[in-house]
């Protein structure tokens, strides 16, 4: 089992467009989701991100967490998976893809000496 | 890291009320405001809930934060009146924390009670009425009503904008008013059982959604019998009513969506919670000296409920409940009713003679309606007029309002 990132992604946000009813069943796909995961052992971390942030260089900053306001990571799952073909296939359960966003899954490498 | 599960329809209800609440704090003009807030705070707990642990009680947390909102809007609203030299506004930003405090402790049902009255001014038609109830007491979006009401969005859009000007312009009822009361109540009460009917007789083409706005007419209904302010036996007689006929819907269909008549339906299915509930309130409407419509209707309900199969049914009880209707409400559609019990009653025969004096009488009035010749079309067939009852179903399928109806008339004529 290695560990994967899932970065949630959606452009806007879709959420604003649901009605209460549709927002409690889109928690409710959260909650299966996530209980699964967390069921099999497999979810190491999660979080939401908020909309406080900025972005660091070296010779700027930004108010905002994001290079660019079209594409903005809402919050990541760290999850345990057999292989990219798993954590694909579980990435595509994120209640998110439904909504129109997209999840980027990236292979976590463990740091040297560590 | 456990995810819990939320109740049904907390976010739905609890938008109900959070709107109901906000409306007194704000102010009736304020109601996109208070829809906005209502929004953010439900949008910040899936943000909060998805991947951790629900809290203790989720209601409780749901009203803290929209509190908070509520707040800092009011705050704003006080900091653009700082530079006008008007000690009153002042005064009230000090008494701010408390004020809000006191609005969100306790009294929420006083909340939903009285945007339930605002919602229906007598100015406002009946149907954009029930489309204000459900729009800001039962959480519902533009797109959801119009589909549960048939209509298309755009024409909802305007309708509810028209009625949302109606609720700024007339404001919020003073519930604790006996005379504001009385003079909106049969209002009320006709736009919850309008909102139940919906649900339940609607012309809707498709399930989706009906079972929710009898669900959500029973709860409003609940709080019209149930509240100290509008406790009456006519408002149990109608949560009587609503129970004793919502306890059917899981029965009203096969598993294929088609209709299923009372004689058809599967008894068992009956939900035995809302039969109790229903029972319970029509004790309660067995009071003081009114017996309304709305009385009769709900015996009439209860005493379908009793019985352990069609055949026995009570139908003698039933003809004379209908008698007393037609005295109390006269209407085309109670004839019919009438018509056909006398049928279960006496026979097809004298059931079939019954419905035809209907529809000499009222043919024209109930021209698009489909019962009275699928009635008749039940009779002839049952005294082996096939080709009259063949007619008789052919027109019952040219009026019918739905899918559903119009697979059920079909089946009729293939018989």
């Amino acid at each position: 089992m290695t560990d994967y990132l899932l970065l949630m992604r959606h452009t806007g946000n879709p959420m604003a467009q649901l009605s209460p009813e549709e927002t409690q069943q889109h928690l409710q796909q959260w909650g299966e989701w996530m209980g699964a995961l967390a069921q099999a052992g497999r979810l190491k971390g999660a979080n939401p991100l908020t909309n406080v942030g900025a972005v660091v260089g070296k010779d700027v900053v930004t108010d905002g967490p994001y290079a660019e306001a079209k594409d903005v990571v809402g919050g990541f799952v760290l999850v345990a998976c057999e292989s990219l073909e798993h954590a694909k296939q579980t990435a595509r359960g994120c209640p998110v893809v439904a909504l129109g966003g997209i999840v980027e899954v990236r292979e976590t490498a463990p740091a040297v000496g560590m | 890291m456990q995810p819990g599960v939320v109740v049904d329809h907390l976010f739905r209800h609890e938008a109900g009320r959070l709107t109901a609440t906000l409306l007194r704090v704000l102010g009736p003009r304020q109601l996109e405001v208070a829809e906005e807030i209502v929004q953010e705070t439900l949008l910040q707990a899936l943000e909060s809930w998805k991947v951790g642990p629900l809290p203790d009680n989720p209601a409780a947390w749901l009203t803290r934060v929209a509190k908070n909102r509520a707040i800092d809007v009011l705050r704003r609203r006080a900091t653009t009146k700082k530079y006008e030299p008007d000690l009153a506004a002042a005064f009230q930003v000090q008494a701010l924390q408390q004020r809000v405090d006191a609005h969100f402790d306790g009294e929420v049902d006083d909340d939903v009670l009285r945007l339930m009255f605002s919602c229906c001014p007598p100015s406002l038609p009946r149907a954009a009425q029930v489309a204000l109830i459900l729009k800001t007491l039962c959480g519902f979006s533009v797109g959801e009503i119009a589909a549960a009401l048939l209509v298309t969005p755009v024409s909802m859009e305007r309708r509810l904008s028209r009625a949302k000007t109606a609720l700024r312009d007339h404001g919020l009822v003073d519930v604790d008013s006996a005379r504001e009361r009385e003079a909106r109540i049969g209002g009320v009460r006709q736009a919850v059982y309008l909102l139940f009917n919906e649900g339940y007789h609607g012309a809707h083409p498709t399930q989706t959604s009906r079972d929710d706005l009898c669900g959500e007419a029973i709860r409003l209904g609940g709080i019209l019998a149930n509240h100290p302010a509008t406790t009456s036996p006519t408002n149990h007689a109608l949560m009587a009513l609503m129970c004793l006929h919502g306890a059917r819907l899981a029965s009203r269909t096969d598993l294929g969506g088609a209709l299923l008549t009372l004689q058809e339906q599967d008894r068992a299915q009956w939900s035995p919670a809302l039969l109790r509930l229903g029972y319970a309130h029509l004790q309660q409407s067995a009071a003081g000296d009114d017996v309304t419509a709305i009385h009769i209707e709900a015996m009439l309900a209860a005493v379908h409920a009793a019985a352990p199969t069609w055949a026995a049914t009570d139908w003698r009880r039933i003809v004379d409940l209908y008698d007393v209707l037609v005295d109390l409400q006269d209407t085309p559609i109670t004839r019919l009713n009438r018509a056909i019990a006398i049928g279960q009653r006496d026979g097809d025969v004298v059931g079939l003679a019954a419905l035809d004096d209907v529809d000499d009488a009222h043919g024209r009035e109930l021209a698009a309606y489909p019962f009275l010749h699928a009635a008749r079309g039940g009779c002839l067939h049952r005294l082996g007029r096939a080709d009259e009852a063949r007619a008789a179903f052919q027109q019952a399928h040219a009026t019918a309002r739905s899918d559903a109806e119009r697979a059920f008339f079909a089946a009729k004529l293939q018989r």
